[in-house]
Protein backbone atom coordinates (compact mmCIF):
# COMPACT_ATOMS: atom_id res chain seq x y z
CA UNK A 1 0.00 0.00 0.00
CA UNK A 2 0.98 3.59 -0.55
CA UNK A 3 0.12 6.84 1.20
CA UNK A 4 -0.29 9.52 -1.41
CA UNK A 5 -0.06 13.08 -0.19
CA UNK A 6 -0.93 16.05 -2.36
CA UNK A 7 -0.48 19.70 -1.39
CA UNK A 8 -2.47 21.75 -3.88
CA UNK A 9 -4.22 25.04 -4.41
CA UNK A 10 -7.38 25.24 -2.27
CA UNK A 11 -9.70 26.03 -5.16
CA UNK A 12 -8.59 22.80 -6.88
CA UNK A 13 -9.85 20.62 -4.02
CA UNK A 14 -13.20 19.88 -5.66
CA UNK A 15 -11.59 18.90 -8.95
CA UNK A 16 -9.20 16.54 -7.18
CA UNK A 17 -12.03 15.00 -5.14
CA UNK A 18 -14.09 14.40 -8.27
CA UNK A 19 -11.15 12.85 -10.10
CA UNK A 20 -10.46 10.48 -7.21
CA UNK A 21 -14.11 9.47 -6.93
CA UNK A 22 -14.13 8.64 -10.63
CA UNK A 23 -11.15 6.35 -10.02
CA UNK A 24 -13.05 4.58 -7.25
CA UNK A 25 -11.08 5.95 -4.32
CA UNK A 26 -13.45 5.62 -1.35
CA UNK A 27 -12.00 7.95 1.23
CA UNK A 28 -9.57 10.74 1.71
CA UNK A 29 -8.44 13.16 4.38
CA UNK A 30 -8.18 16.89 3.78
CA UNK A 31 -6.38 19.39 5.99
CA UNK A 32 -5.87 23.10 5.57
CA UNK A 33 -2.18 23.78 5.26
CA UNK A 34 0.12 26.66 4.56
CA UNK A 35 3.58 26.77 3.14
CA UNK A 36 5.67 27.91 0.26
CA UNK A 37 7.69 26.47 -2.58
CA UNK A 38 8.86 28.35 -5.65
CA UNK A 39 5.75 30.49 -5.46
CA UNK A 40 7.02 32.15 -2.28
CA UNK A 41 4.47 34.50 -0.77
CA UNK A 42 2.73 37.69 -1.64
CA UNK A 43 2.57 41.26 -0.38
CA UNK A 44 -0.30 42.85 1.56
CA UNK A 45 -0.62 46.53 2.44
CA UNK A 46 -2.30 47.84 5.59
CA UNK A 47 -2.41 51.61 6.10
CA UNK A 48 0.58 51.90 3.81
CA UNK A 49 2.69 49.33 5.67
CA UNK A 50 3.73 46.47 3.40
CA UNK A 51 3.67 42.98 4.84
CA UNK A 52 5.51 40.17 3.11
CA UNK A 53 3.34 37.10 3.58
CA UNK A 54 5.64 34.09 3.14
CA UNK A 55 3.16 31.31 3.69
CA UNK A 56 0.48 30.67 1.13
CA UNK A 57 -2.74 28.79 2.00
CA UNK A 58 -2.93 25.27 0.56
CA UNK A 59 -4.90 22.09 1.14
CA UNK A 60 -3.23 18.80 1.92
CA UNK A 61 -5.06 15.72 0.58
CA UNK A 62 -4.09 12.28 1.84
CA UNK A 63 -5.24 8.92 0.47
CA UNK A 64 -4.06 5.36 1.12
CA UNK A 65 -4.30 3.11 -1.94
CA UNK A 66 -3.09 -0.30 -3.09
CA UNK A 67 0.32 -0.38 -4.77
CA UNK A 68 -1.18 -1.17 -8.16
CA UNK A 69 -3.40 1.90 -8.08
CA UNK A 70 -0.80 4.34 -6.82
CA UNK A 71 0.51 5.57 -10.14
CA UNK A 72 -2.97 6.12 -11.60
CA UNK A 73 -4.11 7.98 -8.50
CA UNK A 74 -1.10 10.27 -8.54
CA UNK A 75 -1.61 11.04 -12.18
CA UNK A 76 -5.28 11.78 -11.63
CA UNK A 77 -4.44 14.17 -8.80
CA UNK A 78 -1.79 15.93 -10.87
CA UNK A 79 -4.10 16.29 -13.85
CA UNK A 80 -6.93 17.63 -11.71
CA UNK A 81 -4.80 20.08 -9.73
CA UNK A 82 -2.76 21.54 -12.55
CA UNK A 83 -3.28 25.12 -13.69
CA UNK A 84 0.14 25.43 -15.31
CA UNK A 85 1.03 28.41 -13.13
CA UNK A 86 3.52 28.65 -10.32
CA UNK A 87 2.23 27.38 -6.96
CA UNK A 88 0.29 24.35 -8.24
CA UNK A 89 1.79 22.22 -5.47
CA UNK A 90 3.34 18.74 -5.07
CA UNK A 91 2.21 15.15 -4.94
CA UNK A 92 4.27 12.36 -3.41
CA UNK A 93 3.84 8.78 -2.25
CA UNK A 94 5.40 6.74 0.53
CA UNK A 95 5.05 3.03 1.36
CA UNK A 96 2.62 2.11 4.15
CA UNK A 97 3.37 -0.87 6.46
CA UNK A 98 -0.10 -1.53 7.75
CA UNK A 99 -3.67 -0.25 7.92
CA UNK A 100 -6.50 -1.18 10.29
CA UNK A 101 -10.16 -0.21 9.91
CA UNK A 102 -11.16 0.84 13.41
CA UNK A 103 -14.80 -0.28 13.24
CA UNK A 104 -14.24 -3.85 12.05
CA UNK A 105 -10.62 -4.58 12.78
CA UNK A 106 -9.96 -5.50 9.12
CA UNK A 107 -6.33 -5.17 8.15
CA UNK A 108 -4.29 -4.50 5.04
CA UNK A 109 -5.81 -3.69 1.65
CA UNK A 110 -9.28 -4.72 2.88
CA UNK A 111 -9.15 -1.86 5.35
CA UNK A 112 -8.42 0.73 2.69
CA UNK B 1 -42.41 71.91 32.67
CA UNK B 2 -39.60 74.09 34.05
CA UNK B 3 -39.26 77.37 32.23
CA UNK B 4 -36.53 77.67 29.63
CA UNK B 5 -36.62 74.08 28.46
CA UNK B 6 -37.29 73.70 24.74
CA UNK B 7 -38.83 70.33 23.98
CA UNK B 8 -37.45 70.13 20.43
CA UNK B 9 -33.91 70.93 21.56
CA UNK B 10 -34.23 68.49 24.42
CA UNK B 11 -35.53 65.69 22.19
CA UNK B 12 -32.64 66.11 19.75
CA UNK B 13 -30.04 66.17 22.52
CA UNK B 14 -31.55 63.07 24.14
CA UNK B 15 -31.18 61.28 20.81
CA UNK B 16 -27.68 62.69 20.26
CA UNK B 17 -26.54 61.47 23.66
CA UNK B 18 -27.55 57.94 22.72
CA UNK B 19 -25.86 58.30 19.31
CA UNK B 20 -22.57 59.42 20.83
CA UNK B 21 -22.63 56.67 23.45
CA UNK B 22 -22.91 54.10 20.65
CA UNK B 23 -19.66 55.41 19.19
CA UNK B 24 -17.62 53.80 21.95
CA UNK B 25 -18.79 50.22 21.28
CA UNK B 26 -18.29 51.13 17.61
CA UNK B 27 -14.74 52.19 18.41
CA UNK B 28 -14.26 48.91 20.28
CA UNK B 29 -15.05 47.00 17.06
CA UNK B 30 -13.03 49.42 14.91
CA UNK B 31 -10.00 48.86 17.12
CA UNK B 32 -10.79 45.20 17.86
CA UNK B 33 -10.71 44.26 14.19
CA UNK B 34 -7.32 45.91 13.76
CA UNK B 35 -5.46 43.81 16.35
CA UNK B 36 -4.50 40.16 16.13
CA UNK B 37 -6.86 37.40 17.29
CA UNK B 38 -4.99 36.87 20.54
CA UNK B 39 -5.77 40.31 22.00
CA UNK B 40 -9.05 41.36 20.41
CA UNK B 41 -11.10 40.92 23.57
CA UNK B 42 -8.66 43.00 25.59
CA UNK B 43 -8.86 45.71 22.94
CA UNK B 44 -12.67 45.74 23.07
CA UNK B 45 -12.62 45.53 26.84
CA UNK B 46 -10.57 48.72 27.14
CA UNK B 47 -13.37 50.65 25.43
CA UNK B 48 -16.13 49.04 27.45
CA UNK B 49 -14.19 49.66 30.67
CA UNK B 50 -13.95 53.32 29.66
CA UNK B 51 -17.72 53.55 29.41
CA UNK B 52 -18.12 52.35 32.98
CA UNK B 53 -15.14 53.98 34.65
CA UNK B 54 -15.44 57.38 32.99
CA UNK B 55 -19.18 57.50 33.66
CA UNK B 56 -18.70 56.93 37.39
CA UNK B 57 -15.83 59.40 37.63
CA UNK B 58 -17.67 61.99 35.52
CA UNK B 59 -20.77 61.88 37.67
CA UNK B 60 -18.70 61.93 40.87
CA UNK B 61 -16.47 64.89 40.03
CA UNK B 62 -15.56 65.21 36.33
CA UNK B 63 -18.66 67.12 35.31
CA UNK B 64 -18.21 69.62 38.11
CA UNK B 65 -14.53 70.16 37.30
CA UNK B 66 -15.39 70.74 33.65
CA UNK B 67 -18.64 72.69 33.86
CA UNK B 68 -18.90 73.85 37.47
CA UNK B 69 -18.45 77.52 38.33
CA UNK B 70 -14.97 78.68 37.40
CA UNK B 71 -12.31 78.57 40.12
CA UNK B 72 -10.74 81.98 40.68
CA UNK B 73 -11.85 83.38 37.33
CA UNK B 74 -8.83 82.03 35.42
CA UNK B 75 -10.83 79.80 33.13
CA UNK B 76 -8.66 76.80 33.97
CA UNK B 77 -10.89 74.54 36.06
CA UNK B 78 -14.37 74.34 37.49
CA UNK B 79 -15.08 73.98 41.18
CA UNK B 80 -16.50 70.97 43.00
CA UNK B 81 -19.90 72.53 43.80
CA UNK B 82 -21.62 70.01 41.55
CA UNK B 83 -19.64 66.92 42.61
CA UNK B 84 -21.99 63.97 42.45
CA UNK B 85 -24.27 66.27 40.41
CA UNK B 86 -25.19 67.95 43.69
CA UNK B 87 -27.58 70.82 43.24
CA UNK B 88 -28.69 69.69 39.78
CA UNK B 89 -32.26 68.41 39.47
CA UNK B 90 -34.84 67.85 36.78
CA UNK B 91 -35.68 71.56 36.88
CA UNK B 92 -32.09 72.76 36.29
CA UNK B 93 -31.61 74.24 32.84
CA UNK B 94 -28.50 74.79 30.69
CA UNK B 95 -29.27 76.76 27.55
CA UNK B 96 -32.59 75.33 26.44
CA UNK B 97 -32.10 71.79 27.73
CA UNK B 98 -32.12 70.16 31.17
CA UNK B 99 -28.70 70.40 32.84
CA UNK B 100 -28.85 66.68 33.59
CA UNK B 101 -29.11 66.00 29.86
CA UNK B 102 -26.25 68.39 29.10
CA UNK B 103 -24.14 66.56 31.69
CA UNK B 104 -25.02 63.20 30.13
CA UNK B 105 -24.26 64.44 26.60
CA UNK B 106 -20.86 65.72 27.72
CA UNK B 107 -20.29 62.46 29.58
CA UNK B 108 -20.43 60.50 26.33
CA UNK B 109 -17.64 62.72 24.95
CA UNK B 110 -15.43 62.03 27.95
CA UNK B 111 -16.07 58.29 27.56
CA UNK B 112 -15.02 58.05 23.92
CA UNK B 113 -12.00 60.33 24.35
CA UNK B 114 -10.59 58.04 27.03
CA UNK B 115 -11.40 54.97 24.94
CA UNK B 116 -9.67 56.45 21.88
CA UNK B 117 -6.34 56.48 23.74
CA UNK B 118 -6.40 52.68 24.03
CA UNK B 119 -5.48 52.37 20.36
CA UNK B 120 -1.99 53.62 21.17
CA UNK B 121 -1.33 50.88 23.74
CA UNK B 122 -2.92 47.89 21.97
CA UNK B 123 -1.83 44.39 22.97
CA UNK B 124 0.44 45.36 25.85
CA UNK B 125 -1.24 47.31 28.68
CA UNK B 126 -2.21 45.71 31.99
CA UNK B 127 -5.96 45.84 32.24
CA UNK B 128 -6.17 47.00 35.85
CA UNK B 129 -3.67 49.74 35.11
CA UNK B 130 -5.77 50.87 32.15
CA UNK B 131 -8.83 51.11 34.40
CA UNK B 132 -6.92 53.16 36.97
CA UNK B 133 -5.41 55.34 34.26
CA UNK B 134 -8.75 56.26 32.68
CA UNK B 135 -10.19 57.26 36.05
CA UNK B 136 -7.31 59.60 36.89
CA UNK B 137 -6.96 60.85 33.32
CA UNK B 138 -10.63 61.87 33.13
CA UNK B 139 -10.24 64.07 36.20
CA UNK B 140 -6.79 65.52 35.52
CA UNK B 141 -6.74 65.85 31.75
CA UNK B 142 -10.18 65.58 30.17
CA UNK B 143 -12.12 67.70 32.70
CA UNK B 144 -9.71 70.68 32.68
CA UNK B 145 -9.40 70.70 28.89
CA UNK B 146 -13.19 70.47 28.50
CA UNK B 147 -13.46 73.43 30.88
CA UNK B 148 -10.98 75.48 28.84
CA UNK B 149 -12.80 74.89 25.57
CA UNK B 150 -16.43 73.97 26.21
CA UNK B 151 -17.29 75.90 29.38
CA UNK B 152 -18.53 79.47 28.87
CA UNK B 153 -15.91 80.46 31.48
CA UNK B 154 -13.04 78.61 29.80
CA UNK B 155 -9.97 80.57 28.74
CA UNK B 156 -9.63 79.05 25.27
CA UNK B 157 -13.18 79.91 24.30
CA UNK B 158 -13.68 83.06 26.33
CA UNK B 159 -10.30 84.77 26.43
CA UNK B 160 -8.34 83.34 23.50
CA UNK B 161 -11.36 83.30 21.19
CA UNK B 162 -10.44 80.03 19.45
CA UNK B 163 -13.29 78.06 17.90
CA UNK B 164 -13.84 74.36 18.51
CA UNK B 165 -17.39 73.36 17.81
CA UNK B 166 -17.52 69.71 18.81
CA UNK B 167 -14.14 68.77 20.23
CA UNK B 168 -11.29 68.94 17.72
CA UNK B 169 -9.05 69.94 20.59
CA UNK B 170 -10.95 68.52 23.58
CA UNK B 171 -11.44 65.09 22.01
CA UNK B 172 -9.14 64.61 19.03
CA UNK B 173 -5.94 66.53 19.82
CA UNK B 174 -6.39 65.51 23.45
CA UNK B 175 -6.64 61.76 22.81
CA UNK B 176 -3.91 61.89 20.17
CA UNK B 177 -1.36 63.67 22.34
CA UNK B 178 -2.27 61.46 25.30
CA UNK B 179 -1.95 58.36 23.13
CA UNK B 180 1.49 59.45 21.97
CA UNK B 181 2.58 59.91 25.59
CA UNK B 182 1.43 56.41 26.56
CA UNK B 183 2.90 54.81 23.43
CA UNK B 184 6.28 56.31 24.30
CA UNK B 185 5.96 55.37 27.96
CA UNK B 186 4.99 51.75 27.36
CA UNK B 187 7.36 51.20 24.46
CA UNK B 188 6.69 49.26 21.27
CA UNK B 189 4.94 45.90 21.08
CA UNK B 190 7.21 42.87 20.95
CA UNK B 191 7.95 42.36 17.26
CA UNK B 192 7.08 45.94 16.21
CA UNK B 193 8.54 46.67 12.75
CA UNK B 194 9.65 43.00 12.45
CA UNK B 195 6.54 40.84 12.57
CA UNK B 196 3.48 41.24 10.38
CA UNK B 197 0.76 42.53 12.69
CA UNK B 198 -2.12 42.33 10.31
CA UNK B 199 -5.66 43.40 11.27
CA UNK B 200 -7.40 40.12 12.10
CA UNK B 201 -10.88 41.15 10.92
CA UNK B 202 -11.44 43.95 8.45
CA UNK B 203 -15.23 43.41 8.45
CA UNK B 204 -15.18 44.27 12.17
CA UNK B 205 -13.14 47.39 11.42
CA UNK B 206 -15.67 48.50 8.81
CA UNK B 207 -18.63 47.73 11.03
CA UNK B 208 -16.99 49.79 13.77
CA UNK B 209 -16.27 52.64 11.36
CA UNK B 210 -19.91 52.58 10.28
CA UNK B 211 -21.12 52.85 13.87
CA UNK B 212 -18.68 55.70 14.50
CA UNK B 213 -19.91 57.52 11.41
CA UNK B 214 -23.55 57.03 12.47
CA UNK B 215 -22.82 58.28 15.98
CA UNK B 216 -20.88 61.26 14.66
CA UNK B 217 -24.14 62.88 13.59
CA UNK B 218 -25.03 63.08 17.26
CA UNK B 219 -21.50 64.12 18.18
CA UNK B 220 -21.38 67.08 15.78
CA UNK B 221 -25.07 67.72 15.18
CA UNK B 222 -25.78 67.43 18.90
CA UNK B 223 -23.05 69.95 19.70
CA UNK B 224 -25.40 72.66 18.41
CA UNK B 225 -27.24 71.87 21.68
CA UNK B 226 -30.48 72.46 19.86
CA UNK B 227 -32.73 71.22 17.08
CA UNK B 228 -32.02 74.02 14.64
CA UNK B 229 -30.30 75.12 11.48
CA UNK B 230 -26.86 75.00 13.04
CA UNK B 231 -27.41 71.32 13.90
CA UNK B 232 -28.49 70.64 10.33
CA UNK B 233 -25.49 72.48 8.88
CA UNK B 234 -23.13 70.59 11.20
CA UNK B 235 -24.68 67.32 10.16
CA UNK B 236 -24.30 68.05 6.45
CA UNK B 237 -20.71 69.24 6.95
CA UNK B 238 -19.98 66.05 8.89
CA UNK B 239 -21.21 63.85 6.06
CA UNK B 240 -19.33 65.92 3.46
CA UNK B 241 -15.98 65.68 5.25
CA UNK B 242 -16.31 61.97 6.03
CA UNK B 243 -16.79 61.27 2.34
CA UNK B 244 -13.92 63.42 1.04
CA UNK B 245 -11.69 61.95 3.76
CA UNK B 246 -12.49 58.48 2.47
CA UNK B 247 -11.91 59.47 -1.16
CA UNK B 248 -8.69 61.32 -0.37
CA UNK B 249 -7.20 58.39 1.50
CA UNK B 250 -8.12 55.93 -1.26
CA UNK B 251 -6.69 58.19 -3.95
CA UNK B 252 -3.34 58.28 -2.18
CA UNK B 253 -3.38 54.51 -1.64
CA UNK B 254 -4.22 53.73 -5.24
CA UNK B 255 -1.41 55.95 -6.46
CA UNK B 256 1.17 55.02 -3.82
CA UNK B 257 0.46 51.36 -3.02
CA UNK B 258 -1.43 50.27 -6.12
CA UNK B 259 -4.62 49.25 -4.31
CA UNK B 260 -7.56 51.01 -2.68
CA UNK B 261 -8.08 49.09 0.58
CA UNK B 262 -11.05 48.67 2.91
CA UNK B 263 -8.88 49.64 5.87
CA UNK B 264 -8.00 52.80 3.96
CA UNK B 265 -11.68 53.56 3.36
CA UNK B 266 -12.50 53.16 7.05
CA UNK B 267 -9.45 55.18 8.12
CA UNK B 268 -10.06 57.94 5.59
CA UNK B 269 -13.68 58.36 6.62
CA UNK B 270 -12.66 58.57 10.28
CA UNK B 271 -9.89 61.09 9.45
CA UNK B 272 -12.37 63.29 7.59
CA UNK B 273 -14.91 63.06 10.39
CA UNK B 274 -12.24 63.89 12.98
CA UNK B 275 -11.08 66.94 11.05
CA UNK B 276 -14.57 68.35 10.61
CA UNK B 277 -15.41 67.90 14.30
CA UNK B 278 -14.04 71.28 15.42
CA UNK B 279 -15.05 72.97 12.18
CA UNK B 280 -18.55 71.71 11.38
CA UNK B 281 -20.19 74.63 13.17
CA UNK B 282 -17.97 77.29 11.59
CA UNK B 283 -17.57 76.46 7.90
CA UNK B 284 -19.78 76.05 4.85
CA UNK B 285 -20.10 72.85 2.85
CA UNK B 286 -17.22 73.69 0.51
CA UNK B 287 -15.01 74.26 3.54
CA UNK B 288 -16.08 70.92 5.00
CA UNK B 289 -15.38 69.09 1.74
CA UNK B 290 -11.86 70.55 1.60
CA UNK B 291 -11.15 69.92 5.29
CA UNK B 292 -12.15 66.27 4.92
CA UNK B 293 -10.05 65.88 1.78
CA UNK B 294 -7.01 67.45 3.44
CA UNK B 295 -7.36 65.11 6.42
CA UNK B 296 -7.78 62.00 4.27
CA UNK B 297 -4.70 62.79 2.19
CA UNK B 298 -2.40 63.93 5.00
CA UNK B 299 -3.38 61.17 7.45
CA UNK B 300 -2.77 58.46 4.86
CA UNK B 301 0.87 59.55 5.04
CA UNK B 302 0.91 60.38 8.76
CA UNK B 303 0.17 56.78 9.75
CA UNK B 304 3.58 55.85 8.34
CA UNK B 305 5.56 58.19 10.60
CA UNK B 306 5.61 55.69 13.46
CA UNK B 307 7.65 53.20 11.45
CA UNK B 308 10.24 55.83 10.65
CA UNK B 309 10.38 57.41 14.08
CA UNK B 310 9.98 54.18 16.04
CA UNK B 311 7.06 54.96 18.38
CA UNK B 312 4.46 52.21 18.38
CA UNK B 313 1.19 54.12 18.17
CA UNK B 314 -0.34 50.76 17.36
CA UNK B 315 -3.69 51.75 15.86
CA UNK B 316 -2.72 55.26 14.74
CA UNK B 317 -4.34 57.47 17.35
CA UNK B 318 -1.63 60.01 16.51
CA UNK B 319 -1.63 59.48 12.74
CA UNK B 320 -5.42 59.81 12.48
CA UNK B 321 -6.85 61.63 15.49
CA UNK B 322 -4.06 64.00 16.45
CA UNK B 323 -3.13 64.91 12.89
CA UNK B 324 -6.70 65.27 11.61
CA UNK B 325 -7.70 67.10 14.80
CA UNK B 326 -4.91 69.62 14.25
CA UNK B 327 -5.81 70.01 10.55
CA UNK B 328 -9.48 70.64 11.28
CA UNK B 329 -8.85 73.04 14.14
CA UNK B 330 -6.32 75.07 12.16
CA UNK B 331 -8.36 75.19 8.96
CA UNK B 332 -11.15 76.99 10.80
CA UNK B 333 -8.75 79.93 10.56
CA UNK B 334 -9.03 79.70 6.77
CA UNK B 335 -12.57 78.53 6.14
CA UNK B 336 -14.75 80.05 8.87
CA UNK B 337 -17.79 81.89 7.47
CA UNK B 338 -19.80 84.55 9.24
CA UNK B 339 -23.12 82.85 8.43
CA UNK B 340 -22.05 79.97 10.70
CA UNK B 341 -19.96 81.68 13.37
CA UNK B 342 -22.01 84.85 13.70
CA UNK B 343 -18.87 86.95 13.55
CA UNK B 344 -15.51 85.28 13.02
CA UNK B 345 -14.33 84.94 9.42
CA UNK B 346 -11.44 82.91 8.10
CA UNK B 347 -8.57 84.10 5.94
CA UNK B 348 -10.18 82.91 2.71
CA UNK B 349 -13.43 84.68 3.48
CA UNK B 350 -11.87 88.06 4.11
CA UNK B 351 -11.32 87.69 7.85
CA UNK B 352 -7.56 88.18 7.66
CA UNK B 353 -4.91 86.38 9.69
CA UNK B 354 -6.59 87.02 13.03
CA UNK B 355 -8.19 83.65 13.68
CA UNK B 356 -5.42 81.29 12.57
CA UNK B 357 -2.97 82.04 15.42
CA UNK B 358 -5.80 81.69 17.94
CA UNK B 359 -6.57 78.25 16.56
CA UNK B 360 -2.89 77.32 16.64
CA UNK B 361 -2.57 78.48 20.24
CA UNK B 362 -5.53 76.32 21.27
CA UNK B 363 -4.03 73.26 19.55
CA UNK B 364 -0.65 73.87 21.12
CA UNK B 365 -2.03 74.44 24.62
CA UNK B 366 -4.23 71.34 24.58
CA UNK B 367 -1.60 69.17 22.88
CA UNK B 368 1.23 70.10 25.20
CA UNK B 369 -0.87 69.87 28.36
CA UNK B 370 -2.41 66.53 27.37
CA UNK B 371 0.97 65.04 26.46
CA UNK B 372 2.74 66.20 29.61
CA UNK B 373 -0.05 65.42 32.06
CA UNK B 374 -0.73 62.02 30.52
CA UNK B 375 2.94 61.12 30.62
CA UNK B 376 2.99 62.06 34.31
CA UNK B 377 -0.15 60.05 35.11
CA UNK B 378 1.20 57.09 33.15
CA UNK B 379 4.47 57.25 35.08
CA UNK B 380 2.53 57.29 38.34
CA UNK B 381 0.43 54.28 37.35
CA UNK B 382 3.58 52.48 36.25
CA UNK B 383 5.25 53.10 39.60
CA UNK B 384 2.26 52.01 41.69
CA UNK B 385 1.01 48.96 39.80
CA UNK B 386 3.03 48.55 36.60
CA UNK B 387 1.52 49.53 33.25
CA UNK B 388 3.01 47.20 30.70
CA UNK B 389 1.85 43.59 30.67
CA UNK B 390 4.51 40.92 31.26
CA UNK B 391 6.20 39.76 28.07
CA UNK B 392 4.76 36.25 28.37
CA UNK B 393 1.22 37.64 28.55
CA UNK B 394 1.85 39.84 25.55
CA UNK B 395 3.29 36.98 23.52
CA UNK B 396 0.53 34.54 24.41
CA UNK B 397 -2.13 37.24 23.97
CA UNK B 398 -3.84 39.29 26.65
CA UNK B 399 -7.22 37.63 26.02
CA UNK B 400 -6.16 34.34 27.54
CA UNK B 401 -3.63 35.66 30.04
CA UNK B 402 -5.73 38.48 31.50
CA UNK B 403 -9.35 37.66 30.78
CA UNK B 404 -9.17 33.81 30.63
CA UNK B 405 -11.10 33.91 27.35
CA UNK B 406 -10.40 33.59 23.65
CA UNK B 407 -12.38 35.48 21.03
CA UNK B 408 -12.81 32.72 18.50
CA UNK B 409 -13.17 28.98 18.88
CA UNK B 410 -11.87 27.41 15.68
CA UNK B 411 -12.20 23.74 14.90
CA UNK B 412 -13.58 20.84 16.85
CA UNK B 413 -10.58 19.80 18.93
CA UNK B 414 -9.19 20.99 22.19
CA UNK B 415 -12.25 22.10 24.10
CA UNK B 416 -10.97 20.52 27.30
CA UNK B 417 -13.34 19.35 29.98
CA UNK B 418 -16.18 21.33 31.45
CA UNK B 419 -15.83 21.92 35.15
CA UNK B 420 -19.09 23.65 35.89
CA UNK B 421 -20.16 21.21 38.58
CA UNK B 422 -16.98 21.58 40.60
CA UNK B 423 -16.48 23.83 43.60
CA UNK B 424 -14.88 27.17 42.85
CA UNK B 425 -11.25 26.85 41.88
CA UNK B 426 -8.49 28.74 43.64
CA UNK B 427 -7.98 32.21 42.20
CA UNK B 428 -4.42 31.47 41.16
CA UNK B 429 -5.34 28.70 38.73
CA UNK B 430 -4.67 29.64 35.12
CA UNK B 431 -7.00 28.92 32.24
CA UNK B 432 -4.72 26.31 30.75
CA UNK B 433 -4.04 24.44 33.95
CA UNK B 434 -6.92 23.98 36.35
CA UNK B 435 -5.80 23.50 39.92
CA UNK B 436 -6.94 20.47 41.90
CA UNK B 437 -10.40 20.86 43.35
CA UNK B 438 -10.39 21.43 47.11
CA UNK B 439 -12.16 18.12 47.74
CA UNK B 440 -9.55 15.92 46.11
CA UNK B 441 -7.66 15.48 42.87
CA UNK B 442 -9.66 16.06 39.74
CA UNK B 443 -10.33 12.71 38.07
CA UNK B 444 -9.77 13.65 34.46
CA UNK B 445 -7.99 16.95 34.39
CA UNK B 446 -6.62 17.44 30.92
CA UNK B 447 -3.65 19.73 31.08
CA UNK B 448 -3.28 21.82 29.09
CA UNK B 449 -6.96 22.12 28.26
CA UNK B 450 -6.37 23.82 24.89
CA UNK B 451 -3.64 22.85 22.50
CA UNK B 452 -1.07 25.56 22.35
CA UNK B 453 -2.41 27.27 25.44
CA UNK B 454 0.55 28.19 27.60
CA UNK B 455 0.18 27.45 31.28
CA UNK B 456 -0.13 31.02 32.43
CA UNK B 457 -1.12 32.41 35.75
CA UNK B 458 -3.55 35.18 34.90
CA UNK B 459 -2.24 38.58 35.88
CA UNK B 460 -0.39 37.49 38.98
CA UNK B 461 3.07 38.03 37.61
CA UNK B 462 4.84 41.08 39.04
CA UNK B 463 5.58 43.79 36.49
CA UNK B 464 8.66 43.05 34.42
Amino acid sequence: MKLITAVVKPFKLDDVKTALQELGVHGLTVTEASGYGRQRGHTEVYRGAEYRIDLVPKVRIEVVVEDADAEAVMEAVVAAARTGRIGDGKVWSVPVDGVVRVRTGERGPDAV
Amino acid sequence: MPTGIDTGDTAWLLASTALVLLMTPGLALFYGGMVRTKSVLNMIMMSFASIAVVTVVWLAAGYSLAFGPDLGGWGLLGGLEHAGLRGIGPASVTGHVPTLLFAAFQLTFAVITAALISGAVADRAKFGSWVAFTAVWTLLVYAPVAHWVFSPDGWVLHRLGALDFAGGTVVEVNCGASGLALALLLGPRIGFRKEAMRPHSLPLVLLGAGLLWFGWFGFNGGSALGANGLAAASLVNTQAAGCTGLLGWLAVEKRRDGHATTLGAASGAVAGLVAVTPACGSVDVLGALLIGLAAGVVCSYAVGWKYRLGYDDSLDVVGVHLVAGVIGTLLIGLFAVRAMTGGVEGLLHGGGFGQLPRQAAAVLAVGVYAFAATYGIGKGVERVMGFRAPAEHETAGLDLAVHAETAYDHGVLGHGTAQVARPARPVSAGPGRPGPAPDGPAPDDPAPARPGAPALQPDRTPPA
